[in-house]
């Protein structure tokens, strides 16, 4: 009996795996770990560590002194920035979910040769942002090709000017963030089973509805990723407003570039950064409530 | 004698069943969470930064003992020199600069010229932590200008080395005395002018018939949409003050905030603040006029094909500016630097840069031999190159912060201006 029960216990035994199968999946994520650690959590705390900080504007010797005042500072400085950028990156992205989406539509299910109009979509791209921006700057001064142009005919009044107006920083933000926005479109359409599509046909559901009740739903998730991706860099952009913008269209990233690295402000600058960050987790973390992460999750 | 009302009982077990038990697994939770925000503090403070010790605050300084001449008397020339400048101020030519080639020829020193200073302050940002850990920049000669904070801050950590005065010839036979023994610099200990300037008004004569004659002209309801500002705290301020006719050299707090006041006046009047790109919003001919500074518009009316692009000369005064070349501690090829620093100094070698870049020449003795050998009147008589006697009279000083104090409040009242 005794010996019965012993032997089966040794049948219940675990099996002991080898030490080096068990740390596996450690030592493989010890490099995203790693990179992690380095590259985004060292930098965040440092950066919530400056906000709280005083500092010599000379010999940037600083210390934690716990001054909350930074943030109250920054906020009542530059708030109209904050509510600005925001305003400007929503109206962008906006923008270039309505002008991403037909054409996302087109190239996955009308077009024939699909890698070779998302290689056009892509390829202004392939130049650096600043040189874009730059020729927006070019084309559209005030006695430039366009505007020039249609001055000299007299279809413009002479004072005229896009540039420095809060619409030239929209549709330079725009301009530059639509692959951000097409791109996951593309891949959320393209993935999409066109016999869902048929099967709606079949019953009896016009294009028009099935477009709605189908198509979009499904769509829902790259419409998600494509906000986001548009949406966050949108606001924090400091090089549009710069180079496009006049007096009265500063964005915060502009604001942060300078506080940082012009003024040597640390404090205020990290205290402005975290502002922004908090708002944008937050402002997203709503979004994804209101929209569902499940839908995001299925979509990765 | 027991209390009647209360049962008979344990007082251990009592005081189990009446107070909680602070289980095990509770108290390491708590420490955990104790121990977490004291962490977190611990983290948080580490961030902080030591700074500086600059010389008022004594000790040793960085450069202690460089620079002496028995410090100089054991350098030997390494022929390579490491020069680092800033974008067009140099002359050039099909890709190269004679200067520099003739400087090659004669004295074997081969310079490796580079242009990676567009500001101070973000120049400054960027070589600081080198120099706070005592390590080379990588160059021999950097250029700063006066305005700004860096050049001061430089001298006072004791990051530069000063220059020796025995391979000077050339500069104490003809340096302008705009340049020589400066307030910014007493005795030329660290520096030797590569070229002066002024930040004054440009404006396109195609738009603007009358040549602007005050800073008010800046102020014009007339020119609404098309005046350009410099975003630049030192730049900025300084005209603020010139416009509430302060000398800005002279000034006071008060006297910043009125500055700023009038500063804000003009904001709806302003179609950008610019740094450097003033000058493409000025050829594109966004802006109609702008504070410029004086050479960039000389190279683009005489070199870029823009000859209707002015400079003005407001009755108030026009802000004087020197760039400096200086040494940084640790430079590997200091006595090559030296060389070349005093050879810029020769009038034939300066003409041919002056020549070029039209900002205030350091050498007086090169007028003449840009209008004869050169034959280019359009530089040698150009009052803001060789500056006559009235620009010299009405030109002025920037203010120098006293402490850091008096920098960030300067920052604070004139930086939200142009970020607003």
């Amino acid at each position: 009996m005794e010996q019965h029960v012993r032997a089966d216990l040794s049948g219940l035994k675990p099996q002991r795996r080898s030490l080096g199968k068990r740390a596996a999946p450690y030592l493989l994520g010890a490099p995203a770990g790693l990179w992690l650690i380095v590259f985004f959590v060292v930098p965040l705390i440092t950066m919530l560590s400056l906000s709280l900080q005083t500092c010599d504007a000379v010999t940037l010797a600083c210390s934690l002194t716990w001054r909350f005042a930074n943030f109250s500072d920054a906020l009542s400085t530059y708030h109209t920035q904050f509510v600005r950028s925001i305003y400007y990156g929503m109206w962008a992205t906006v923008i270039d979910l309505a002008v991403a989406f037909p054409v996302a539509y087109w190239i996955a299910f009308r077009a024939k040769r699909k890698n070779f109009f998302l290689l056009m979509l892509l390829l202004p791209f392939f130049v650096s942002f600043v040189i874009r921006t730059l020729a927006w700057e070019f084309i559209l001064s005030d006695q430039g090709l366009v505007l020039g142009t249609l001055k000299n005919l007299h279809l413009l009044p002479e004072n005229f000017h896009v540039l420095a107006t809060g619409v030239a920083v929209i549709a330079g933000i725009a301009y530059n963030y639509l692959p951000f926005t097409a791109l996951p479109l593309y891949v959320a359409l393209e993935r999409m089973d066109p016999r869902v599509l048929e099967a709606a046909g079949d019953l009896y559901a016009s294009k028009r509805t099935s477009f709605v009740r189908v198509t979009l739903p499904l769509a829902i998730p790259g419409i998600f990723a494509a906000f986001l991706l548009t949406f966050v860099p949108a606001v924090g952009d400091f090089v549009n407003a710069q180079i496009l913008g006049g007096t009265s269209n500063t964005m915060i990233g502009t604001v942060i570039q300078t506080e940082y690295l012009v003024n040597n402000n640390y404090p205020t600058a990290s205290a402005l950064s975290t502002i922004l960050l908090v708002i944008m987790l937050v402002g997203i973390f709503l979004y994804g409530k209101l929209l569902g992460s499940r839908t995001i999750e299925e979509y990765i | 004698m027991t209390d009647p009302k209360r049962p008979n009982m344990d007082p251990a077990l009592l005081r189990g069943l009446t107070q909680p038990r602070y289980s095990r697994r509770q108290f390491l939770r708590n420490a955990g969470v104790g121990a977490g925000a004291v962490g977190l503090g611990a983290i948080l403070a580490a961030c902080g930064t030591k700074g500086v010790s600059t010389s008022s605050s004594g000790g040793g300084l960085p450069n202690a003992g460089m620079g002496t001449p028995a410090w100089w008397q054991k350098q030997t020339l390494n022929k390579q020199l490491n020069f680092a400048n800033w974008p067009y101020y140099i002359d050039t030519s099909h890709g190269t600069h004679p200067t520099l080639d003739t400087f090659t020829k004669d004295t074997g020193i081969k310079v490796d010229y580079t242009e990676p200073i567009d500001d101070n302050t973000s120049f400054f940002a960027k070589i600081r932590p080198q120099l706070q850990a005592g390590q080379s920049i990588g160059y021999d000669i950097i250029v700063l200008t006066n305005s700004a904070a860096a050049l001061g801050e430089m001298i006072d950590f004791g990051w530069l080395i000063p220059i020796d005065h025995s391979m000077m010839t050339n500069f104490d036979k003809y340096a302008s005395e705009l340049v020589t023994n400066p307030s910014w610099d007493p005795g030329n200990k660290y520096t030797m002018a590569w070229q002066s300037g002024y930040t004054t008004i440009g404006y396109n004569e195609k738009f603007i018939k009358t040549p602007p004659t005050s800073i008010e002209d800046l102020w014009n309801p007339a020119y609404k949409g098309k005046i350009g500002m410099m975003g630049i705290p030192e730049e900025i301020g300084s005209f603020g003050m010139l416009a509430i006719g302060v000398d800005p050299a002279t000034s006071t707090p008060e006297d910043w905030t009125k500055a700023a006041a009038k500063l804000e006046e003009q904001k709806p009047l302003v179609r950008s603040y610019y740094d450097q790109n003033y000058i493409r919003a000025l050829k594109n001919e966004d802006i109609w006029i702008s504070m410029v500074w004086s050479g960039d518009i000389f190279q683009a009316a005489t070199y870029q094909g823009y000859p209707f692009l002015k400079v003005a000369i407001p009755d108030q005064g026009l802000m004087f500016w020197t760039d400096n070349m200086c040494i940084p501690i640790m430079a590997e090829n200091p006595l090559d630097a030296m060389t070349y620093m005093d050879s810029v100094y020769d009038p034939h070698t300066q003409a041919l840069i002056e020549d070029y870049n039209a900002y205030v020449c350091p050498v007086p003795d090169a007028q003449k031999i840009i209008a004869n050998d050169l034959n280019d009147p359009a530089v040698a008589n150009s009052p803001t190159v060789f500056p006559d006697a009235h620009v010299q009279s009405i030109s002025k000083n920037y203010y120098h912060w006293k402490d850091s104090q008096e920098l960030t409040a300067w920052n604070n009242t004139f930086v939200p201006i142009y970020q607003g």
